[in-house]
Formats: C-alpha cells, sequence, structure tokens
C-alpha cells in the first residue's frame, strides 16, 4: 500500500531515483558552463565596469565571480554525492543476490517465455545431456549449479559478474573522487569565514601587516596559493586567493630564490622556465637546493612547489625625462619597478608608479617590403603617471628604436584606462636612434620668435619669386601671422586644434577652402622651420628620407596631444632582478582522487565490455522416453553480440545432443 | 552463419586464443618487437624514464590490436615503410621537400596530409554514391580510399615528427600539439574507427555518414592551413613539453572521433526512421536545419571575422550567411537523395544502427574518461592542480557528464530509439563546443590552438 510507506522510505527512494541522478548529472553540466563563459576570480572592478552597478551586484549575490565555491553550486555538487550513494547502498543488496543466486529454480515456463530460448528433443540419456552441457558451458566459461524437481533437471550457469563490480567500482569510484576533492577544497576556509575566524583581505598592503584574521597557520590541511620571490630572496608564506582578496598562509619552511632563468628558442620564443631553489628547513640537516621548471614540481613535506609564472622582482631602471613642452628642462630618475616616485619639476605634480620592466618583446613589426613578421623589439619599461586628480595613463615604451619598414622609431604604447586598447606613438628618430631632432624640431615650432623669423623669410621669399609688387606689406604681416599662429596651435594641439579653430571661427559652407588654405600656410610654415633646423645641422639640400622624417614628425606631433604626458620617457639603461612565480599546493585528497580514477576507470571497462550472460539448460523426460532440452540465456549487456552467440550455442547443442549416439 | 560442426566444436573443445593465431600473427608480433627494441636501442638514451614506459607498452598494444584486428598489420606495415622513405628521402635536410620528387609530390607531411584530405572528400563522395545508387563495386572503392587516406594521413604525422626535428632539433616534438595537428588525428581516428565498424558489421552504407564529418574536418583544416599557415611546424610552449601530451591528446581524440561516430550513426538511424514514419519529418527536420544553419552561421562569422576586419559588416554577414546556406543546402539535398528507397534499402536496421551508436559512444566514453583523468593528472604536474575549472577541463566534464547521462538513460531504463539518437547528434555539437568552441569563444589555460 502505497500510503503506508514511512517519509524515510520515500526520501531514499526519491534520492536513489535515477531520474534525480539524471536530472542533477544534468543540472552540474549547465550550472559548469556559466564559469567557463564568465572569466572567474577576475578583480571585482573589471566587473563592476564591464556589467554596471545593478548587475555587477547581482551577480555577486549569486557568486558567479567564484562559481565553482559557490554555496548552492555545492550543494548541487552533494546532491549528487547524496544521490549517488544512496543509489549505491539500496542496489548493492539485489546485486549481491543477483551474484549469488543462479537462479537454479527457473521455471519452465518462464524459461520458454524468454526472449534467447530454443527447445528440441533429444535422444540421449539424461546424465549424457547434463555431463556435455556442463561441459560445453564451463569450457564456455560459465559457473553452473543443477537443481532437481520432480523428473526436471534444471543446469542453472551464469558468468561476468564482473560486469556487476563496475557497477561498484564506477559509482564508488565517483564517490570516492568528491571525497578526495572534498579534503582539498576550500570549505574550511568557508567555515572559518561562516564562523567569523577568518577574514580574507582586501588591501594591497605587504604582507607582514596583514591582521591574523587574514593568516593560515602552517599546518592547514590543504591549500593552493602563490608566491613571486624576487632573485636571492626569501619567503615562508603565499598568497590563496578568495574572490576578491586574499588570505596569507604561512609555510613550514622558507624558500629561498637563487636565480631565475628563461631560456629562449632561436624564434625568441621561451623554451623554459627554471628556478632554482633552496628549502630552508630546521628540520633539514643542510638547505635542500633544487631546479624546478614548468610540468617538473619539487614535492617536499607533502607540499608540490611548482613553477607557475615569473615576473619583475623590482629591477632598475635609469630613465630620461625629454620635456615634450618647453616649460621644463630634461632629467633623469632611476628608480625600482614597483616603487612609485614623486615628480617635482612640473608645475603640475605627478606621481610615477613604476610597474614592470620586460627584456623581450615578441612583437609583429612590418618589414622593408612592408611584411608583418615576428620580431623581438628589446626591453621595454611598464609605468603609470599619475596626475594629482588621481587619474593615470599607462605607457609602454620600448628602449630600442624599432625598425619598420626601413625607417627608425622611438615606440610608446599608451593607455587612458584598463578596459581602452592600447595605441602607440611613434616618434621618427635619427640614425643613431636618438629623438634629438625630433625634439629640437619640436622645441624649434613652439619658438614663437624662430617660428616668426622664418615665416618673414618664406613668405619674403615666395613673394620675391612671384616679383608680385601689388601684394603690400600689410598681406605679408597677415600672412606671416597666421603663419605663426597655426604653427603654435599645431605644435601645441596637433591638427585637430587647427580644426577646432576653424570649426570655432568659420560657418560651415566655408570650412571646407579654409581647410585647405590653412593646410598650405601651415605646411609652409612647417617646411620652413625643418629647412632652417636642417641648415643649421648642416643639410642644404634634404633628401627624401629627410622628408620622410619630417611627414613623421608631424603625423607624431598631431598626436601628441592624445599622448598625456608632458615628456617623452625614455629608458636608457636598466638592472634586470627577476620575480619566481610560484604555486605551492598541498593536497593530501590527490591520491585519493586518484584511486576513484582508477577504480572509475576499470569500473568503466568492465561495465562496458564485459555482460553478465546466464544460460538454462532445461532436460525434462517426454513419454516416448527421450528427453526434451529448454536451453535459454539472457544479457544485460550487448543484445546483439548475445543474439549471435545463443545462435552459436544454441546449433552446437542441437548437434551435440541430437547426434545419433556410436 | 557458422557451419553447425565448426560451432560444436568451439564450445566443446574450446580452441585456446593462441591456438586461433595464424603464422602471420606471430610474424607480425616479431616484427613489431624487433622495430620496438631497434627504436629502443637506438634512441632509449633521448627519452625520459616515462617515455621508454609508453614505447614498451606500445609494443604489447600494438600486437594486441593487430591480433584482434589483423586489417591493422599491413596498415601499419604501410604507414611504416613510407614513413621510413619519406625520411630516407629527406636525408637530413629540410630543404629537400622541394626539390625531391618523392618529398613535393608524396611524402613530405604537407603532401601526405593534402592526399589524406583529397582522399577523404573523394571516399565520401564514392561512399554516398555506392549508397545511393546501391552500387557494390562504388562502395568498395570507396573503402579502398579510405584505407589510402588514412595510410596518408598518418604517414604524414610521422614525416611531420621527423620534419619538426629537421628544422630544429630543440623544436622535435609528436604532432599533437595544436588544433592544425589533432585536426588530422581526429580524422585518421574516425576513420580508423569507421573502417573498423565497416569490417564488423560487414556494411558499407555508413561510411558516407561517417566520412562526412571527416570531410568537414578537412575542410576546417585547409582553410586552416592555407589562410592561418597553421601548417607551419612551431616550437612548443614550455607547458606543453611533457610526456603527458603524448598520452593525453591521442586518448581525447579516440573519444571525440568516437563521438562523432556516434552522432553519424544516429543521422544515418534518424533518417531511416523519418522514412518509415514520413508525418513526423517535417516538424522535427525544419527546426533542425535553423539550427545547423545558425551554428554554422556562427561558425563562420567567427572564422570570416577575423580575417575580414576591414570588410564592411555587411559583407561579413553576407560571406557568414552565405557559407551557412551552402552548407544546409548541401545537406538537406544530400537528405533528400538518401529518402530515396534503394539507399534506405542498403542501409543497416535501426537496430544495428542503435548497437552501432551505443558502442561507439560507450568506446568513446571510455577514452575520454581516461584522457580526462590524464589530463588531470597532468594538470596536476603543470599548473599545481589536478582540477582548476579551466574553460577546457570544464567542457571536458561537460561532455563527460552528458554521455554519462545518455549511458544511465541507456543501461536504466532502456531508452532506445529516436530521441537517444537526437541526443547522440546533439552530444556532438556539445563535444565539438569542448574541442574547438572552447578555443574560440573563451579563454583559459590550454594554450595549444587560438584561432
Amino acid at each position: 500500500m502505497k500510503s503506508s510507506r514511512s517519509t524515510s522510505t520515500r526520501l531514499v527512494d526519491f534520492l536513489g531515483s535515477m531520474n534525480l541522478a539524471i536530472t542533477l548529472l544534468v543540472i552540474v553540466a549547465i550550472a559548469s558552463v556559466i564559469g567557463t563563459v564568465l572569466k572567474q576570480n577576475q578583480p571585482y572592478p573589471d566587473y563592476e565596469i564591464k556589467f554596471g552597478k545593478f548587475w555587477f551586484e547581482f551577480f555577486r549575490s549569486l557568486g558567479l565571480y567564484d562559481v565553482y565555491s559557490a554555496l548552492w553550486f555545492l550543494l548541487i555538487l552533494g546532491f549528487l554525492l547524496l544521490s549517488t550513494t544512496t543509489c549505491v547502498i539500496r542496489n548493492t543488496p539485489g546485486i549481491l543476490r543477483e551474484l549469488r543466486h543462479f537462479r537454479e529454480k527457473a521455471q519452465e515456463k518462464s524459461l520458454r517465455a524468454l526472449h534467447h530460448s530454443a527447445s528440441f528433443v533429444s535422444n540421449q540419456p539424461l546424465e549424457a545431456i547434463q555431463a556435455s552441457s556442463q561441459q560445453a558451458l564451463k569450457n564456455q566459461g560459465f559457473r553452473f549449479r543443477t537443481h532437481q524437481e520432480g523428473a526436471t533437471h534444471v543446469v542453472a550457469a551464469m558468468k561476468g559478474g564482473a560486469n556487476k563490480w563496475g557497477y561498484w567500482l564506477t559509482h564508488i569510484g565517483m564517490i570516492v573522487i568528491f571525497i578526495g576533492g572534498l579534503l582539498d577544497s576550500k570549505l574550511p576556509i568557508m567555515l572559518g569565514e561562516w564562523r567569523g575566524t577568518i577574514q580574507p583581505e582586501t588591501r594591497n598592503i605587504p604582507a607582514s601587516e596583514v591582521p591574523a584574521i587574514s593568516q593560515l597557520g602552517a599546518n592547514t590541511y590543504s591549500y593552493r596559493g602563490s608566491v613571486d620571490i624576487p632573485e636571492g630572496r626569501t619567503a615562508n608564506i603565499i598568497f590563496l586567493p578568495v574572490r576578491d582578496g586574499y588570505l596569507v598562509q604561512r609555510l613550514p619552511y622558507e624558500i629561498e630564490v637563487k636565480a631565475f632563468r628563461v631560456e629562449h628558442y632561436s624564434t625568441g620564443q621561451p623554451k623554459s622556465f627554471e628556478s632554482d631553489l633552496v628549502i630552508h628547513d630546521p628540520d633539514l640537516k643542510e638547505p635542500l637546493a633544487h631546479t624546478i621548471s614548468v610540468n617538473h614540481p619539487l614535492i617536499y613535506k607533502g607540499t608540490a612547489i611548482y613553477q607557475a609564472n615569473f615576473g619583475d622582482g623590482g629591477s632598475e631602471v635609469e630613465l630620461q625625462f625629454n620635456p615634450l613642452t618647453k616649460q621644463y628642462a630634461p632629467q633623469t630618475l632611476t628608480g625600482n619597478i614597483s616603487q612609485e616616485y614623486n615628480l617635482s619639476s612640473s608645475t603640475e605634480q605627478y606621481r610615477l608608479e613604476l610597474d614592470n620592466f620586460r627584456l623581450f618583446n615578441i612583437n609583429p613589426v612590418k618589414n622593408e617590403q612592408g611584411i608583418e613578421e615576428q620580431r623581438n623589439i628589446g626591453p621595454s619599461v611598464i609605468f603609470r603617471l599619475r596626475n594629482a586628480a588621481g587619474e593615470a595613463i599607462e605607457y609602454t615604451n620600448y628602449m630600442n628604436p624599432v625598425m619598420i619598414e626601413g625607417r627608425l622609431y622611438l615606440i610608446s604604447g599608451v593607455k587612458k584606462s584598463p578596459a581602452d586598447p592600447e595605441r602607440f606613438l611613434h616618434l621618427p628618430a635619427d640614425k643613431k636612434g636618438s629623438p634629438e631632432l625630433f625634439l629640437a624640431f619640436l622645441n624649434a615650432l613652439q619658438d614663437e620668435a624662430l617660428v616668426r623669423n622664418t615665416a618673414l623669410a618664406t613668405t619674403q621669399a615666395s613673394m620675391g619669386a612671384l616679383d608680385n609688387q601689388a601684394l603690400d606689406a600689410n598681406v605679408e604681416t597677415q600672412i606671416v601671422e597666421s603663419m605663426v599662429r597655426l604653427t603654435q596651435l599645431f605644435a601645441t594641439q596637433g591638427f585637430d586644434g587647427i580644426m577646432n579653430d576653424i570649426d570655432a571661427r568659420f560657418p560651415e559652407a566655408q570650412r571646407q577652402s579654409v581647410n585647405e588654405a590653412f593646410t598650405k600656410v601651415l605646411q609652409a610654415s612647417l617646411r620652413g622651420v625643418y629647412l632652417e633646423l636642417l641648415k643649421q645641422r648642416g643639410v642644404s639640400e634634404p633628401n627624401e628620407t629627410d622628408w620622410l622624417f619630417f611627414d613623421d614628425s608631424l603625423n607624431a606631433m598631431s598626436n601628441l596631444p592624445f599622448y598625456g604626458s608632458p615628456w617623452f620617457i625614455q629608458l636608457k639603461t636598466f638592472k634586470q632582478i627577476e620575480a619566481s612565480g610560484l604555486q605551492i599546493t598541498r593536497s593530501p585528497g590527490q591520491n585519493v582522487v586518484y584511486l576513484g580514477c582508477i577504480m572509475l576507470t576499470l569500473g568503466v571497462f568492465l561495465l562496458f565490455y564485459v555482460a553478465q550472460r546466464r544460460i538454462w539448460v532445461l532436460v525434462k523426460p517426454l513419454e516416448s522416453g527421450e528427453n526434451e532440452v529448454i536451453l535459454a540465456g539472457s544479457s544485460n549487456r550487448n543484445p546483439h553480440d548475445f543474439d549471435k552467440y545463443f545462435q552459436n550455442l544454441r546449433s552446437a547443442f542441437q548437434t551435440m545432443l541430437t547426434a545419433k549416439g556410436d | 552463419m557458422s557451419v553447425p560442426q565448426e560451432a560444436m566444436h568451439a564450445f566443446m573443445d574450446k580452441p585456446s586464443f593462441w591456438q586461433r593465431l595464424r603464422i602471420t600473427d606471430w610474424i607480425w608480433a616479431v616484427l613489431v618487437i624487433t622495430g620496438t627494441a631497434f627504436v629502443y636501442q637506438l634512441y632509449s638514451s633521448y627519452m625520459d624514464v616515462y617515455e621508454q614506459g609508453f614505447l614498451i607498452m606500445s609494443a604489447p598494444a600494438l600486437i594486441a590490436l593487430g591480433w584482434n584486428w589483423r586489417a591493422v598489420q599491413p596498415l601499419s606495415l604501410l604507414i611504416t615503410a613510407f614513413s621510413l622513405l619519406g625520411i630516407w628521402l629527406y636525408s637530413g635536410n629540410i630543404a629537400s621537400a622541394e626539390t625531391v620528387f618523392g618529398l613535393k609530390y608524396l611524402f613530405s607531411s604537407q603532401s601526405a596530409i593534402m592526399w589524406m584530405s583529397a582522399l577523404f572528400v573523394l571516399a565520401t563522395v564514392f561512399y554516398f554514391a555506392g549508397l545511393i545508387a546501391n552500387n557494390e563495386f562504388i562502395a568498395k572503392t570507396a573503402s579502398v580510399l579510405t584505407w589510402s587516406a588514412v595510410v596518408m594521413g598518418f604517414t604524414g604525422l610521422m614525416v611531420r615528427w621527423y620534419e619538426s626535428y629537421l628544422v630544429d632539433p630543440e623544436f622535435g616534438h609528436i604532432p599533437v600539439s595544436n588544433l592544425y595537428e589533432v585536426f588530422i588525428l581526429f580524422c585518421l581516428i574516425t576513420g580508423i574507427l569507421y573502417l573498423y565498424y565497416e569490417a564488423r558489421y560487414r556494411s558499407r552504407a555508413l561510411g558516407g555518414f561517417a566520412l562526412l564529418v571527416i570531410s568537414a574536418a578537412v575542410a576546417f583544416l585547409l582553410w586552416y592551413s592555407l589562410e592561418r599557415d597553421a601548417h607551419e611546424i612551431r616550437p612548443l610552449v614550455p607547458a606543453l613539453k611533457s610526456y603527458w601530451m603524448k598520452i593525453h591528446v591521442p586518448a581525447n581524440f579516440v573519444g571525440y572521433g568516437a563521438f562523432a561516430l556516434a552522432a553519424m550513426t544516429s543521422s544515418a538511424y534518424l533518417i531511416k526512421y523519418y522514412y518509415s514514419h514520413p508525418s513526423r519529418l517535417v516538424a522535427i527536420l525544419v527546426p533542425s536545419f535553423i539550427f545547423l544553419g545558425l551554428f554554422t552561421w556562427i561558425f563562420a562569422r567567427t572564422a570570416f571575422g577575423k580575417t575580414a576586419v576591414e570588410g564592411s559588416l555587411l559583407a561579413l554577414a553576407f560571406n557568414a550567411f552565405g557559407f551557412a546556406l551552402a552548407i544546409t543546402l548541401l545537406l538537406t539535398a544530400l537528405g533528400f537523395l538518401l529518402m530515396l528507397p534503394s539507399t534506405q534499402k542498403a542501409l543497416p536496421s535501426l537496430e544495428i544502427l542503435d548497437d552501432i551508436t551505443y558502442k561507439a559512444i560507450a568506446l568513446g566514453f571510455a577514452f575520454f574518461t581516461i584522457a580526462t583523468i590524464l589530463g588531470a593528472m597532468w594538470a596536476a604536474e603543470a599548473w599545481g592542480g589536478y582540477w582548476s575549472w579551466d574553460p577546457k577541463e570544464t567542457w571536458a566534464l561537460i561532455v563527460w557528464l552528458n554521455y554519462a547521462a545518455w549511458l544511465h538513460f541507456r543501461f536504466s531504463k532502456g531508452w532506445r530509439g529516436t530521441q537517444m539518437a537526437w541526443w547522440a547528434v546533439i552530444g556532438l555539437f556539445i563535444t565539438l563546443f569542448a574541442f574547438l568552441g572552447v578555443n574560440m569563444f573563451l579563454s583559459g589555460l590550454h594554450s595549444y590552438g587560438e584561432l
């Protein structure tokens, strides 16, 4: 009676039901997709920029930024574990019965009703039939049992019980994997947070200042975190990422990074990352030296130390500040990566944050034929300039001039905000790779007196050439003045400045023609200043290269207003200090997981490739004195194969049992 | 059917496995052992202990494979002969690929892979022609073409392995390290699995279906090679320099290949089923073609999207849409041909189609389980954790869960028929996303194939 079933029975039925198991499998699969579509564990401000305030908060409350640690996800996994366990417990007695019972008491009627069933008449005596059936089944690897009921004799045989082991191994294997994973999970941290004994740190402060509530002792059961150690330095902690913060995990030993190396292929791509480590531990007689590399970790005291990445460990860089406006003087600064410096020489206060140094930069560069090729363009320094208002622009400046399509440039990448794409400023460099000529040209354009003189000379020369007496001094002054004004505008605001000027002063109908006229005037003035500059340097007949330099300079100047920095900062010298990025884990569950994996694999093969087969041979005397033989069989796998097998078995038995005795 | 007398002997005297082996089987074993010993002698000093283990273990594996499926014997010998010929023709100089006739037109990896591609596509056409015309000779020709494609493909991979050392001894690696190379592997493994079932079930009717997936992979391969120069041999990134790659990747592709095969036998199942239930056809085929078109469009847009940055958005959409339309029309036309009564007669029964689908999924699942576990072990060694919920890992889990659910339905609920066949077809798209989509759309630690 259904209504009398207790709640607990119904609960067990529900938990162990196939429908629940399959539903859970599908739900886990779908839920897992979230974490692959949404990049996990990114800095929280990035999410906020991406989703906006409302959705950012909403997704955060659902735990979507670390979905695989979210409570609801773990609950689903827990349910799956519970369901699998219930299933195993519930099915085990039945399977044990299956394995033990030969079903020798099977009734004639039920054997005849089986899908695989045949009957024939044998003239051989009962004993002979039984003996040869048993022999044949034994040869086929069956175990059997006999039973007699009245005059009816049954041989019940079975094989392939390993198939059932497949069921246990796969399902228990999964449970074991779950348990192993649980041992290595963040569950203790989550519990600690929930009880208020652990609180992740979100500020960017030195590890020594992290409060005790954000620290974990050296005897934590399992952890997985990372630390960057500069060459020649030692550390005894790692950082465990927790959502938008971190915890400081103490290690039971100290690690010293003696040296870090990157080896390169002939193409410049990295071939290997290696760190020479020394483990300092009072338990050791002498420090343990070992070199680790990617794919070759060091296992020590139940922890594994992996080469995970690398970075800068505070390289020393010497920077040359080339002012882009006349009000500053050039200066140099020597600093270290990850340090910040106040820049005092400007009217506006800036803070220089040295972010990173890179020795190699493999970038696509156009060669002289204009074809893009991957080339190492040498060291770069990455820094931010932060103004008094706290706004920062990020720059990537390359030390060496780069040859692009046969011309040399000094390159600086600029990013106004982390979300922006990087844009590049190409400063044309002279033959020695120096920005000096460009800077001198820029300087000259900002020198009003010089521009005026040149403009005057240019105007007079061209007028002289025209030999036009009708033009009076008034026109001449007008032209010179507009040359000076346009040049000033260009040198400080670029082409955009001139466009704005036109937009502000002329109605739309005239702008086109004014623009053309202005461009001509400006060109004349700029060429004049450039020629004057070259003349000072002993070049009186500029060649094609000089004019390409002129064009490149104008391009660069036109981009300067966007560039946003009052200096072009050049990397002059450096002393590289690298930091090795180590990942350190303690995962006592790993071997448990592997054990589960072995069980699972074995089980899968047993489940698929071993079929549990049963064969019955029932012998019943007929009135004629002959015997009727009923051959029946069943298999729980691969019915198609069993069809063939049973057909062969049947013809073999028929031949064997109906053949005339000699 | 077997003769009763033989059958009786088989059951009464039970010849042992060893007695059933032929003299050629023993010659095969000797050849494999000799070859392995020779390689071990020559190269073991360059291998680490795991690689030596793989080499030694590969001998019994290959012998067993050859004993259980004798066609593997001549296949392996031919591949070996061609590969050695290719290597010999190089005479230690990579530039020979362009100058030596035998390399330029046959055995340099690029040429061999082109041969493989052409032969697979040709075989697809022949299989379908044989099926639609119900002509045994055409179908046999298709089989020969497929075998030839497999020989050329494996030769190509072997020679490529050698070439990677010729380019620069430091670059040398087994060619399963990037999307280009694993696509070749995918074609070959799917082809070989199909050939196995062809022999086992003595039916060539499914060849066109199985090879349709391979032809699609070949199309991608050609695009990837011509458009992106993916065939260039590049050195390995440090994370891939591990012996794990040698077993993790091939195991994965047995899984992918088997799942692809299952989806295609299921397609044949569905075509056969709807032939006898035409009223249900429209209701199901129309949305499926819309889905297919949409899916192709998304892929095409991504594929063309990055090359046609300068083109207008409209042209881009037009390109992608045209591509999707062409593929959909082609498949519709094929569908109509497959609906001919003669074709239907040649197709195996629904039971057999269902059986092959199940067997392929079971095989795929077993290997995919192993591959995922090997991947976890490798991850533990390279990234410091056996499970990081990296997108590729997670999608492998999703694929695994999907087929686990499929198998549960079949084992415990005894489900058969159209819904399971549809599920197997959809499974291919999930697998495809795990295999390709993750690299195209998602970012993560798996670094081998960016599009």
